[in-house]
């Protein structure tokens, strides 16, 4: 009889977690030393002259109509891609996390608002919520963040409120009312901790949905505009060329899908550490 | 000695884990005769229920057969094919499990799956099948079968659920009918109903059954035979009265022990409830020698040392112990 | 549910108050003061309410600021072709998903198994319209094999670029959860039974697994819906698909309240209408439902 070692993390579980978490990396660690990298500023240097050059030596990813070199378009992109996805889930984590902690929590009329306010969410597609809420604020950052962060927290809410109920019997929560902690103090200082594993696995894969959202609204015109390079709104510019440039669309989607591809799988790896008991497991 | 029905001979079943290979059962070995009564007994994790399922053929990832031999009725099933298996199954053995709730599909009438039967080994049709299962569910006393048989498992209770199995597994007519903790799930007084029942109907149509349970009375109470099983090997093996009379194992003489007793015992005053000090051992970390050891009152050095081989004992029995009793 | 579309039809209510604000249009405010009166602006907001949901019940929906055309008549030149769009985007989903799903969870831990499921997550990993313009690109520019945009005369081949494009993220996300339904149903006790009794493994599969797997894969189906309509917003934009979504764009940017709030209207309609179809299906799927006690 052998004595038992210890498992190491399981394939599927570990190698997800490595491969995404090395592109997630990437990602940020261009977006972090964009200005040493980039060859070019991304806005301003437009010379017309250089307009519509193939991926080649000197512009590695080519050009677009106005001159500018994608290549530094796509790594300042990622500073903004990344800012609104991380931005804006934060505040999505923030108001779901909040609300789902307190309607759990204390339960009675104020938990029936917050799951009715949960399943209106839901039943909205949070796409054309976003798209309603930006053609009130008006395109640009500020209200794309906005826009995003307000419609996308029911997830983290259900999970969240879910979590909360199952803890709430438990005896040191018990204990802690007894030794007369105030509500708040033992939602956030003894709940909160036991549940961030589920928690977290859903602000990163949110974060992903955030990339994607932000990419489809600038793409329609309605984030971010030109010519500040987010990749959403290179890949609209690129639309209108896809005969006579087609590498415009290319890379910028590219950046996209690596980058929300990496957030995908790291979230996968971390569910199966931090949540075993998700039904989407992969084993 | 007529050729038995059931020959398990030295059955090694191996667990694969990512780091490791492991026998959760070794050296198992036993016979049921035609139309007997056998039971198997042992704590939870000693490799009894894993036992039944290899004898069934349906031993999955990551536990598979690790070599030994199953005869039915004389011939060696244990390498059989998907075919052959499924010839097997259901018509000449049959299974009934621990839990009716999820032993069940929750989606289907029972008087369908208990048709199924019918119409998977006899070729009957849908209709006919139907009126047999409902002569099934009769025979299983289920009141009001003509309306049972439409319910869904969900509707009917434990003691219900689990009839509707032991229909399903005696609907062919099987040699031998294997019960693998079939009462645990349910409450007492429905316990005893259930196995009269089982009795009752295996006796009249001859077949044999392998009882499996932690239950040491009741299983002794039912079979002619009981084999006790310990750490993945058979400690003991006895006639039921044999074995509540001269226990030869420790293992076996704690079993009894720690039975409670109603009657002299307890007017002598408050008796504790007597108990085998330690815990079952984990696949991964069974003791050297004789896997009893560490939780032996008997035990010396040689136990500790090397593993007991099977002691014969009279009338068919044997233990498997240095010191046998 | 009644709550849901109350509380909706409340949300575009005060789109009309808002953007009589900020409407920043070139319309001189002559104009606009004309037009404050004709659509009521000036009057109470309950009163307004009232109207809007008097005028919604019975089928006006109000004139579009751009066109001036009924709402209404926008709006149903418009639902057939969104309609196929979304549905036929669905089916692929489904269709591909989960049969990909399906034989993964067979042979789990196979070449089969992990390629799909990296196919179905890189699927959720991409810009669907992203995804559509590439499509677009090779199989309509470069290959020539399918027109590139627009309705065409309403056949097949102008509906599967833009159905494909639309149907890969929740055909990434049924492969994975049929993966993991059926998974969980093949471990389950039943099914070992059903193995007792003899069955064959194909027959076991088919009759006993699929249906209990197909209760989680009816739940994803409806919830997904929800998000196809948002990602069908865009993917109709791309591929200039005269359906509801890009007229909600469109309107959206000009600022054409009446026509956005029309267009929300209909999308949850058919979003509520869908849930209340899904609702139905299970009751027909699971008998629990049905005699439950």
């Amino acid at each position: 009889m052998r004595p038992l070692k210890l498992p190491r993390l399981k394939l599927s579980g570990g190698t997800s977690l490595w491969i995404g978490g090395g592109l997630v990396a990437l990602a940020i660690a261009v977006a972090i030393a964009a200005p040493l990298i980039a060859r070019t500023d991304p806005v301003m240097d437009a010379n017309l002259m250089n307009a519509e050059i193939p991926p080649g030596l000197d512009f590695p990813f080519g050009t677009d109509a106005q001159g500018r070199d994608i290549y530094s378009r796509i790594v300042y992109g990622a500073r903004i891609s990344l800012t609104v996805g991380v931005v804006s889930q934060i505040l999505n984590s923030l108001i779901g996390v909040t609300l789902g902690l307190t309607a759990g929590y204390w339960g009675g009329w104020w938990d029936d608002v917050v799951t009715g306010l949960t399943n209106l969410m839901l039943a909205i597609p949070s796409l054309i919520f976003a798209l309603a809420i930006m053609a009130i604020l008006g395109p640009g950052l500020v209200s794309l963040v906005i826009a995003l962060g307000l419609t996308a927290w029911s997830y983290s809410c259900r999970v969240a409120r879910a979590q909360v109920l199952s803890l709430k019997g438990q005896g040191y929560i018990q204990a802690a009312r007894i030794l007369g902690y105030g509500d708040l103090r033992i939602m956030f200082t003894q709940i909160l901790p036991n549940i961030l594993g589920p928690l977290i696995v859903i602000a990163t894969l949110g974060m992903g949905g955030a990339i994607l959202s932000e990419a489809a609204l600038s793409f329609l015109g309605l984030g971010i505009r030109p010519p500040f390079p987010s990749w959403g709104s290179m890949l609209s510019e690129a639309r209108d060329q896809i005969t006579t440039a087609p590498w415009l669309s290319v890379f910028p989607g590219l950046a996209i899908f690596f980058t929300v591809l990496g957030l995908n799988l790291m979230g996968d790896g971390l569910r199966d550490i931090l949540d075993p008991q998700s039904t989407t497991r992969r084993t | 000695m007529t050729a038995p029905l059931l020959k398990v001979d030295d059955l090694h079943i191996a667990l694969s884990t990512e780091s490791a290979t492991y026998n959760a059962v070794e050296k198992v070995s036993f016979e049921i005769g035609r139309g007997e009564a056998f039971g198997l007994v042992g704590e939870s994790g000693c490799g009894k229920s894993i036992t039944a399922l290899s004898v069934m053929g349906l031993l999955r990832r990551p536990l598979s057969l690790g070599g030994g031999k199953i005869v039915l009725d004389g011939e060696e099933i244990q390498d059989a094919s998907a075919a052959e298996w499924r010839r097997l199954r259901g018509k000449r053995i049959a299974m009934i499990f621990q839990e009716p709730m999820t032993a069940l599909n929750p989606l289907s009438p029972v008087g369908r799956q208990i048709a199924e039967m019918f119409v998977l080994h006899q070729g009957a049709g849908w209709t006919e099948a139907m009126d047999r299962a409902e002569d099934a569910l009769r025979q299983v006393q289920v009141p009001s079968p003509e309306r049972r048989i439409r319910d869904f498992p969900h509707q009917l209770s434990g003691g219900m659920r689990q009839r509707v199995m032991i229909a399903i597994a005696l609907a062919c007519g099987p040699e031998l009918l294997i019960a693998d903790e079939p009462t645990t799930a349910l409450d007492v007084t429905v316990q005893a109903e259930i196995i009269d029942l089982m009795a009752a109907l295996c006796a009249a149509k001859g077949t044999a059954i392998l009882m499996i349970s932690h239950d040491l009375g009741l299983v002794a109470n039912m079979c002619r035979r009981v084999a006790v099983m310990y750490a993945g090997r058979i400690v003991e093996q006895q006639a039921a009265d044999a074995i509540f009379a001269a226990p030869r194992h420790p293992y076996t003489q704690g079993l009894i022990n720690s039975l409670p007793r109603l009657g002299e015992r307890s007017r002598r005053g408050r008796q504790r409830l007597q108990e085998i000090s330690g815990v079952v051992p984990s696949i991964a970390g069974y003791p050297s020698g004789c896997r009893f050891n560490p939780r032996c009152a008997a035990v010396t050095e040689v136990c500790r040392e090397v593993s007991p081989e099977i002691t014969p004992l009279p009338a068919d029995g044997l233990v498997r112990c240095h010191h046998h009793g | 549910m009644a709550l849901v579309f109350l509380l909706f039809s409340v949300l575009p209510g005060s789109f009309i108050s808002g953007m009589g604000e900020d409407g920043r249009t070139t319309i001189d405010p002559a104009v606009m003061e004309r037009m404050r009166k004709e659509m009521g602006l000036d009057d109470p907001l309950p009163q307004r309410f009232a109207q809007y949901l008097m005028h919604t019940v019975t089928g006006d929906l109000g004139k579009s600021f751009r066109t001036r055309e009924p709402v209404t008549t926008l709006i149903g030149q418009r639902v057939w072709p969104s309609l196929k769009l979304v549905f036929a985007a669905m089916s692929f989903a489904i269709l591909v998903g989960v049969t990909l799903g399906f034989l993964a969870a067979l042979r789990p831990g196979s070449l089969v198994d992990t390629v799909s499921m990296v196919f179905a997550i890189s699927g959720l990993s991409l810009s669907q319209f992203w995804f559509g313009l590439m499509l677009m690109y090779l199989f309509a520019l470069k290959l020539q094999w399918l027109p590139s945009f627009g309705y065409g005369d309403g056949g097949l081949t102008h509906l599967i670029l833009p159905a494909i494009a639309l149907g890969v993220g929740p055909m990434a996300l049924l492969a994975r959860t049929t993966r993991a339904a059926v998974l969980d149903v093949l471990n389950a006790d039943f099914v070992r039974t059903a193995r007792s009794k003899g069955m064959s493994e194909r027959r076991v599969v088919t009759w006993h697994v699929l249906r209990n797997a197909l209760v989680l894969v009816v739940t994803i189906v409806g919830l997904q819906f929800g998000s196809l309509m948002g990602a069908a917003v865009v993917v109709e934009k791309l591929f200039a698909w005269p359906g509801v979504g890009s007229l909600l764009v469109d309107s959206v940017f000009q600022r054409d309240m009446p026509a956005v709030q029309g267009c929300i209207l209909m999308i949850v309609l058919f979003f509520l209408a869908i849930n209340t179809l899904v609702d139905i299906a299970y009751v027909v799927i699971d008998p629990r439902i049905r005699y439950g006690r």
